[in-house]
């Protein structure tokens, strides 16, 4: 008797599709914490405060780095290993220059008297940035761990899945920055 | 796909290596110690046992803790010397305080409801069904699945040394209020047991979330050939839309448990504002409690029938295969499961009709929530008529699917009083409410829980469970449910309230008329819980000792993980992967009495199924 062994067929990559599910449970993080925002906005104690200037270059920056990730994938995607390590070192740098702008922007904030306890308003701000700013830490560590493997000369694995799925987070990250950073505009 | 055979040795050879795995890079798999077999699991199935055996010992533990709550609520001037054994000056004299009593009370409600029927019941069903009814080798990220266990024994390693402090675990009930949960100074529990408590729930959190993605990618993606969502299970319909609910809704919990840790700990006052303690007031201002209450709600409400949904399933998967009828109403089924899932998300003020809430929003919660009661009563109206007329065999599964029906009819039909804001204004925080949710989804869920565990025990071990243990332990619980929570409901209605340490008080003299009662249903208490002691005990005689399982398939089911061997290797099937043809409750149809689903369709039933041609 002959036993017949079969590859198991996937539709989507298991680890692409849980990373949209994860995608979904962040959002669901942050809707909760953006509608406990809208809810209290609308008290009486609330103090409404400039946003630091920095959130703008940081808003620059995670979209550049949107650019060269969705860029480092297409590179990967030719084999054109040189242009994609670079691209895949440019993104990282642009992550913890992210990074640094919205400590900038704390920092600033915590200058004009704004800190965490100011108010219900700041505590907030400072809470969500502060989540968003460790989401993107996690981004970051994944574009390291893609920059050794660039990197390493005793295996070369040319596996696009976990480059997509790091480009996917990292694409989600800044649409992420990007609706918050909107939102405390339009909440202000 | 690739397709490969083998034969002789190297045939054996290469099973063993490659029908442990699907091929996706899993090699690692193929020569493992003990350690990477039974304790760092990447298998699916060893995980699901980690899941039962946690959340069994969590069970032994929140059960017990309901004992010495109802001793003290039943026998309020009786001493019980050994309490103080165990908890020393906590029980001083054999009373035990009103802290510890409270402090029983919250984490009873935590445990039973996050770490036995959440992490429990969904860990170990999920782990051992989705894959095996579905034909996949393992999980879609094996490496994901066991860090969820791992996640869930380190929450629970947290909450077991909360238990530990000197200033005790967390009083602040299992829904953890603040103020109450937010200041320090709060009470005995309100210290670090509180803050363990929160540290604990979101590792727990991170657990469910893990877990909850790999059920979803695997549901959708590594079905067997044929397999077609409307094939599948119910059992995996209900752990899928389970699943969905755990991933939308655990995330908003977590931001609120931030939240709180953040007021706990860094000053800040989302949920604090214009706090006097001791005459002094507290320098928070602008939060508010309310806050606190729809972010847990958002999550609090799902979590009951996060808590069902899996129950529900494996009562339909049972009662078909139980009563040899094929399941009735299968897409009705299916849709309702979507329906309750849906509304479950819609429906969480109704927690809060006396928070002050304005009249119309709460209008328009008491409309969504009973609309709950029509998908609802469309699986109670399946599930009768699966049975009706039926072939019942009266397992012990089947006992337990059957008692399922009935707590959820009893408990749910409550639901709908508790839905009407006009009545929950008078029963809300009373003992109806205790009586509601405990044979809903207390009891209920157990029920569900335990219908699994004795149908797929001989799956899970190659051997059967007691019968006449499994009998006793069914009907003594199934009577002491109803023993101990109908005449609840009738102390809520006078108005009872709950979260009481006594009622002896002058101001609470009313309620001491129901001592008698309130002993009665301690008495019965202590009867049902022996019986789960005795049920752990069968559990783990019979893993040892059980009479050994003969037949692949001893219940005759036709779903796929009755096509495995008796001992279920890793990768499930040694060979290819079975396809499937049919849907999973072909019982009883042309005279035979059950026809799996990797039976092809033939044309004989090709013809049945033809619909009538009318002549032109």
């Amino acid at each position: 008797m002959a036993y017949t062994v079969r590859v198991q067929r996937k539709k989507i990559h298991p680890h692409k599709f849980n990373m949209w599910v994860a995608i979904a449970a962040i959002v669901m993080m942050f809707g909760g914490l953006t509608s406990a925002y809208v809810v209290m906005h609308g008290q009486t104690r609330w103090v409404s405060f400039q946003l630091p200037h920095q959130f703008i270059f940081s808003t620059i920056v995670i979209l550049l780095s949107s650019l060269t990730m969705a860029l480092a994938v297409k590179s990967f995607r030719q084999h054109h290993m040189n242009r994609y390590k670079m691209l895949i070192t440019i993104t990282a740098a642009l992550g913890v220059i992210f990074m640094i702008s919205q400590f900038m922007g704390f920092r600033f904030l915590y200058a004009h008297g704004v800190n965490l306890t100011f108010n219900v308003s700041a505590s907030l701000l400072f809470i969500i940035t502060g989540l968003h700013m460790l989401h993107v830490l996690g981004g970051v560590i994944a574009l390291l761990v893609m920059f050794f493997r660039a990197f390493r000369t005793r295996i070369r694995s040319y596996d696009p899945v976990p480059v997509e799925v790091a480009a996917t987070y990292w694409h989600f990250v800044d649409i992420l920055w990007i609706y918050l950073f909107g939102f405390f505009i339009w909440m202000r | 796909m690739s397709s490969e055979v083998y034969t002789g040795q190297a045939q054996r050879a290469a099973v063993a290596a490659v029908a442990v795995h699907d091929g996706d890079g899993h090699a690692h798999h193929h020569h493992q110690s003990f350690i990477t077999k039974y304790i760092f699991s990447q298998d699916h199935k060893v995980i699901s046992k980690q899941f039962l055996i946690t959340g069994m010992i969590w069970a032994i533990i929140g059960g017990f803790f309901s004992v010495i709550f109802r001793l003290q609520l039943g026998f309020p001037d009786k001493s019980f010397p050994f309490l103080e054994t165990i908890f020393g000056h906590w029980a001083a004299g054999g009373h035990i305080s009103p802290e510890l009593y409270y402090q029983l009370v919250t984490m009873h409600g935590t445990i039973m409801i996050f770490f036995v029927l959440t992490a429990g019941l969904s860990g170990t069903f999920a782990n051992l069904l989705i894959p095996l009814q579905l034909g996949a080798r393992d999980m879609a990220s094996p490496f994901l699945n066991m860090l969820s266990y791992w996640f869930f024994f380190v929450a629970s390693i947290i909450m077991l040394i909360s238990l530990f402090l000197k200033t005790g675990p967390s009083e602040a009930g299992w829904t953890a209020y603040p103020p109450l949960s937010a200041l320090h100074e709060a009470s005995e529990g309100s210290k670090a047991g509180m803050d363990l408590w929160l540290i604990s729930m979101a590792v727990f959190v991170v657990s469910q979330l893990l877990a909850g993605l790999n059920y979803i990618s695997t549901i959708l993606n590594m079905r067997t050939k044929g397999m077609s969502m409307t094939r599948m299970p119910l059992t995996i319909w209900a752990l899928f839309f389970t699943a969905v609910l755990g991933v939308l809704s655990f995330p908003v919990l977590l931001s609120g448990f931030i939240l709180l840790l953040f007021d706990r700990n860094l000053g800040t006052s989302f949920y604090l504002s214009d706090i006097y303690i001791a005459g002094h007031a507290l320098p928070n201002q602008g939060g508010s409690p309310i806050l606190y209450e729809h972010l847990f709600w958002f999550l609090g409400h799902p979590e009951v029938y996060i808590v069902m949904l899996p129950g529900m399933g494996i009562t339909s998967e049972l009662l078909a295969t139980h009563s040899r009828k094929p399941i009735f109403g299968y897409l009705a089924m299916v849709g309702s499961l979507f329906a309750i899932a849906s509304l479950s998300f819609l429906v969480w003020a109704h927690h809060m009709f006396v928070s002050g809430m304005n009249p119309f929003l709460g209008a328009f919660f008491v409309l969504f929530t009973l609309l709950i009661a029509v998908p609802s009563s469309v699986k109670v109206f399946n599930w009768l008529a699966t049975l009706w007329k039926g072939n019942i065999q009266y397992t012990v599964p089947a006992l337990f699917a059957i008692g399922f029906v009935s707590l959820f009819i009893s408990g749910g039909l409550t639901g709908i009083w508790l839905g009407n804001s006009a009545l929950d204004l008078h029963l809300h925080d009373t003992y109806f409410v205790i009586a509601h949710f405990h044979l809903v989804m207390g009891i209920a869920a157990f029920f569900g829980m335990f219908a699994g565990v004795y149908h797929w025990f001989p799956k899970m071990f190659g051997r059967f469970m007691n019968n006449t243990l499994g009998y006793i332990h069914f009907w003594v619980t199934f009577i002491g449910a109803y023993l101990m929570f109908w005449p609840m409901h009738y102390e809520g209605l006078a108005g009872m309230p709950r979260r009481y340490y006594e009622y002896s008080a002058d101001a609470l003299a009313v309620y001491h008329r129901f001592q008698g009662l309130n002993e009665f249903i301690s008495v019965v208490a202590i009867i049902v819980f022996a019986v789960q002691l005795m049920f752990v005990f069968n559990f783990f005689y019979s893993i040892f000792k059980g009479r050994p399982v003969k037949d692949p398939n001893p219940w005759k089911a036709n779903t796929l993980e009755w096509t495995t061997p008796i001992h279920v290797g890793h990768g499930n099937w040694p060979g290819e992967i079975p396809e499937v043809h049919r849907w999973a409750y072909d019982y009883s149809k042309n005279g035979i009495d059950f026809i799996p689903q990797t039976v092809p369709v033939s044309p004989a039933e090709e013809e049945v199924a033809e619909p009538v041609k009318t002549p032109q």
